[in-house]
């Protein structure tokens, strides 16, 4: 780790004027369980057109030393825990049928090593995100209840199969059927909403390395998500972080689960296309 | 809560000289990005405008730093620090960036601190649900010419 950058990054945070220097991410490197190289840093997708400088960053880059040490071994993650959870659920049958998902799946979860990487994806003609596999598998085959989008039994379930993608680069499509979703996420990524007038754009491409009050702005990547956030001690779902950056625009935001947020979710994974998969990360 | 509110009211209509009239954000007009007229007519308070500077109503050290505010936490790098402003602007130039610093910066990050009209999906404050009825501009007019009087102490 990067103890003089550390040092820097805390004088700022105890109150200091911002030092040259802290701005962009750190150097760090990221192994997890001392066996398992995530990349953190990769060339830019051609897509981007340079928006992004020619490199994309995890998140993880710009978290302090404390927040990035939780992700370097599974035993120090508290994700884990909800992961686990979802492994039981996993094999424990639920819904009218008397299946499991297990009942199924006889691989297990790890049937789906590579899913998460490619998702969203276009299926028969709708943008389809994980919850809704992971709610349609359960309505339709086993008679069971939806799950809570940002509730902890679903994002646990969405972090255990993300964890199966764990280490593979981000490879979602933005061409073909998935084309004009992707237009309409990009749309909304460039818009300006809110009586602040901020898109994401404003802060994850214009000021990502900077400073804003007491966050460290990174370029907005989900490769990491669901993450655990610290601050909310559980799982945050990619649309809840969405709809707490919309609101914190003093904005009306879409909903969890809403047609916007799935094109917007293309969208935002497409710009970090290459990136590991980092499911389940910690956040600050 | 209504009684409060109403002598509030009072208060505040008191507190400015008579016949003092408040430019609606709807009304202030700009030249070159400057707001010449003060919106109140009431001399600001530098002391005030200082408070304002922290967190919320302005919350302008969430993105710029200012060095005679250090004993605040936190000052953001999104935009450039503050510390000579009041020698490089005027001050109908300062009271214009502060209300609607689209108008001398087009396309800048800053938010317009006295406009109440032209939004995307307007929400109610921080809740994330949609506004309700007209909008308040995010610093009242006198609370823009505290801030000013303060930018305007800010010296090399
Ligand atoms: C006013 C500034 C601001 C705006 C506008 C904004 N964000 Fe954020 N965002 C933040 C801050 C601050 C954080 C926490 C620090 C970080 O991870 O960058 C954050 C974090 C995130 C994260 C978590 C990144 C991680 O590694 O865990 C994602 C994803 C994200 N934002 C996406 C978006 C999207 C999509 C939009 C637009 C709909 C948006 N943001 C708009 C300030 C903003
Ligand atoms: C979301 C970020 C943001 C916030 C909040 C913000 N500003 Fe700014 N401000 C900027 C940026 C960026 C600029 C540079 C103008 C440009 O975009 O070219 C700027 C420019 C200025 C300038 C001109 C500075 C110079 O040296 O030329 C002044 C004065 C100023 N801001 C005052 C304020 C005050 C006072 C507040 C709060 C009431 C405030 N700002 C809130 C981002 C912000």
């Amino acid at each position: 780790m990067n103890k003089f950058k550390a040092l820097l990054i805390g004088a700022c945070t105890a109150g200091l004027l911002p030092a040259a220097g802290v701005a962009g991410p750190d150097d760090d490197k990221l192994m997890v369980n001392d066996e398992l190289d995530l990349a953190t840093e990769v060339a830019a997708p051609a897509h981007l057109d340079g928006a992004l400088g020619s490199t994309i960053y995890s998140g993880w880059r710009f978290r302090t030393d404390e927040t990035q040490a939780l992700q370097l071994d599974d035993f120090d993650n508290p994700a884990m825990l909800t992961v686990d959870a979802a492994l039981d659920a996993f094999n424990t049958p639920d819904g009218s049928e008397g299946k499991s998902c297990a009942s199924c799946h006889t691989g297990g979860p790890e049937e789906f090593a590579g899913l998460s990487a490619s998702m969203p994806k276009v299926i028969d003609g709708k943008l389809v995100v994980m919850e809704d596999l992971i709610n349609s598998h359960r309505q339709e085959v086993m008679g069971a209840e939806p799950l809570k989008w940002s509730g902890q039994e679903m994002q646990g379930m969405v972090a255990l199969i993300g964890l199966q993608s764990r280490g593979m680069p981000v490879n979602v499509a933005i061409d073909g059927e998935a084309a004009p979703f992707w237009e309409q996420g990009k749309e909304m990524y460039y818009t300006r909403y809110g009586q602040l007038e901020l898109s994401c754009a404003n802060c994850h491409e214009d000021n990502w390395g900077n400073m804003i009050r007491a966050d460290h702005l990174s370029q907005g990547q989900i490769n990491g998500f669901p993450t655990y956030r610290l601050k909310q001690a559980q799982l945050i779902s990619r649309h809840n972080r969405f709809r707490g950056c919309i609101r914190d625009t003093r904005a009306e935001t879409f909903a969890e689960g809403s047609d916007e947020f799935r094109a917007l979710e293309l969208y935002v994974a497409s710009r970090g296309n290459g990136l590991s998969v980092e499911t389940p990360a910690v956040r600050q | 809560m209504k009684k409060i509110l109403i002598i509030t009211g009072i208060v505040t209509a008191f507190a400015l000289p008579l016949n003092a009239e408040i430019i609606k954000p709807v009304d202030v007009s700009f030249a070159d990005g400057a707001v010449e007229t003060s919106l109140t007519g009431t001399p600001g308070d530098p002391a005030a405008g200082r408070v304002l500077m922290n967190k919320g109503a302005g919350n302008c050290i969430a993105c710029h730093a200012v060095t005679d505010l250090q004993d605040l936490p936190f000052h953001g790098e999104v935009g450039p620090m503050l510390d000579g402003v009041g020698d490089r602007w005027s001050e109908a130039q300062l009271r214009g960036i502060v209300s609607n610093a689209k108008e001398m910066f087009p396309d800048t990050v800053m938010p317009s601190f006295y406009r109440t009209t032209g939004f995307i999906r307007p929400g109610n404050a921080y809740t994330g649900k949609a506004a309700e009825g007209d909008l308040e501009p995010l610093l009242t007019a006198q609370q823009v010419e505290d801030v000013v009087s303060y930018l305007l102490t800010l010296k090399e």
